[in-house]
């Protein structure tokens, strides 16, 4: 079984013990206990909501610095694609690519150039094997940490293909050590971030033994690190530019779809969303669509919590970006990279359920159901726990108390004081 | 004594945005349960087949899910306008629905088949102008 490592994780000192994060978490993680937040780590599937809705910055995620550029002798770039939407009046990825050049690394590989490569793989996937239709895409790893927990009807929907991240790893790695002639742990693999999904799938992987990167920058710090670097006079090809549309594509939703070449599909955005569309598929309310393609962030890619252009902004930002770019710049070329395709089962992981056995399931939901009656239903959250239900769960298994319920307090002391009163 | 967990849910005819809502409740709690996949995928499916019915054809009704470690029974009740031909509405394709419905994606004719295909047993009384009564039993 695997285990439930995160990246996103709680500063306690800036936590106030609000209810802002409990109330937006989507599969209901978080508590506030004793005045603080806790992520409950088997029902976190590393979204970022939490960060992106903390009025007080304390929910964080976990990324490595740029100082650790110093660990290895060759160091590779791996921006991904919603990268190139961040910045104001760039009109060519070749500025950007020169400037990771000139902020320390030897080289880059564009992320996009493998989901190119991604997509050709994906068309022939799903052509060779119809019957698994409609597919999932597996690039957004909340999305498989999802399903894998919540959805288990529909883990072998999943397109079983490695993310781009993870391809271009590979590809560099190989590259490098081709080039120099270092060993491979003198070569560090860098993947510039939009969120604490990648970092977790790093650190963490499904699907994969191993993944090739080595370390993961947010792209937020990247880039204030970059702005002095970025030159108009670089514009233009250079050898490390190889993505086109398509590639490119693939930082806002609808992209990964558009490199499939096909119209009938579902391009879904924003966690609550993603999971409405899970429900129907798994329902079998979704028919005729070959492939679903779902981001947890608004917007895809570009709108990660560790991006820092906004979300629609960049969209318009890339759809110009990529204007005059070739339709794609990387191909398969008949030759599909090697460990390209998923090596390890996803195994559904029941976090949700209440007993071990039906039975005891019954029994436990029946006491929830009870105490649940009892609650008030306001699911005002002062209680730490996201909904009156949530409480009732929470009271059951142990952790909480009815007191823990401000209204329930207050009717209990009301009671204290008037039997005190009548004595 | 045999453990039940009774749910009783009221479903309102002609409004599209509330059906399924009953089939989605019940779903998430034999998910906590920790009922096999597949058996929830076919109460979903049967469920909102019959929920979807009773919004369509009946202006409404009611449902009625008992659930217990050995199977899970649902009755779908109405006062709708009954079944005419029984064996020609288990007709895959045939469909009573009118054009208005149809034009929003229902009334394919696959309601009544379907709900059949999922379920383990399946029993339908109906009277024309009194209404209809189904039950379905799915088996863990």
């Amino acid at each position: 079984m695997s285990s439930f490592t995160h990246s996103v994780y709680l500063d306690s000192e800036k936590c106030k013990g609000c209810i802002n994060c409990i109330k937006r978490c989507p599969t209901g993680a978080i508590r506030v206990r004793g005045g603080k937040a806790h992520i409950i780590k088997e029902f976190c599937i590393d979204c970022g909501e939490c960060v992106r809705v903390c009025p007080h910055h304390a929910k964080k995620t976990r990324y490595d610095s740029l100082d650790t550029m110093k660990e290895y002798k060759y160091k590779v770039a791996l921006p991904a694609p919603s990268f190139y939407a961040q910045f104001n009046n760039v009109t060519d990825t070749g500025i950007i690519l020169k400037a990771l050049i000139k902020l320390g690394f030897d080289a880059v590989f564009e992320v996009a150039a493998a989901a190119e490569m991604v997509s050709e793989m994906s068309r022939k996937y799903i052509a060779d094997h119809p019957e698994g239709k409609p597919y999932i895409s597996t690039a957004c790893p909340s999305i498989i940490r999802l399903i894998r927990v919540r959805f288990p009807e529909l883990i072998d929907r999943m397109l079983p293909i490695i993310t781009p991240a993870d391809l271009a790893a590979q590809l560099a790695a190989a590259e490098a050590m081709e080039k120099t002639g270092l060993k491979r742990e003198e070569i560090g693999i860098f993947f510039l971030s939009p969120c604490p999904a990648k970092v977790t799938s790093v650190a963490d992987p499904l699907g994969i033994e191993k993944s090739e990167i080595d370390r993961v920058l947010a792209i937020k710090k990247v880039y204030t690190a970059l702005l002095p670097h970025m030159k108009h006079d670089d514009a233009g090809d250079n050898e490390y530019k190889r993505a086109g549309r398509i590639g490119v594509s693939w930082g806002i939703t609808g992209g990964e779809v558009g490199g499939l070449l096909i119209d009938n599909y579902i391009a879904a955005d924003g966690i609550e969303n993603v999971i409405r569309v899970l429900e129907d598929l798994e329902d079998s309310k979704i028919s005729g669509v070959d492939f679903i393609e779902l981001n947890s962030c608004t917007g895809g890619c570009v709108g990660g919590v560790l991006q820092v252009e906004n979300p629609y902004v960049a969209k318009t930002k890339l759809k110009l970006l990529r204007k005059y770019m070739p339709i794609a710049g990387s191909h398969l070329d008949g030759k599909v990279p090697e460990n390209s395709f998923w090596t390890k089962e996803v195994e559904f992981i029941p976090v949700f359920r209440l007993g071990a056995t039906p039975k005891e399931s019954m029994e436990i939901m029946q006491k929830i159901d009870e105490l649940a009656e009892a609650l008030p239903g306001l699911d005002c959250g002062s209680c730490g726990a996201p909904s009156c239900r949530a409480l009732a769960e929470d009271i059951i298994r142990g952790v909480a108390n009815e007191r823990d319920c401000i209204h329930l307090l207050k009717r209990y002391l009301h009671k204290i004081s008037s039997d005190l009163n009548s004595l | 004594m045999c453990m039940t967990m009774k749910l009783h849910f009221d479903v309102s005819g002609e409004d599209f945005t509330r059906a399924g809502e009953a089939s989605g409740k019940v779903k998430s709690k034999l998910k906590q349960l920790g009922i096999a996949p597949d058996a929830v995928r076919r109460v979903a499916i049967a469920l909102y087949e019959g929920e979807i019915n009773l919004v369509i054809h009946a202006g409404g009704g009611e449902i009625d899910v008992e659930i217990s470690p050995e199977n899970i029974k649902m009755v779908l009740s109405d006062k709708g306008p009954g079944i005419a031909d029984v064996e020609k509405a288990m007709t895959e394709g045939f469909s009573t629905a009118t054009e208005s419905i149809r034009s929003l994606g229902f009334g394919a004719g696959m309601g009544l088949p379907n709900m059949k295909k999922y379920s383990d047993e399946m029993k339908i009384d109906t009277k024309l102008g009194e209404g209809t009564r189904i039950f379905m039993q799915i088996n863990l």
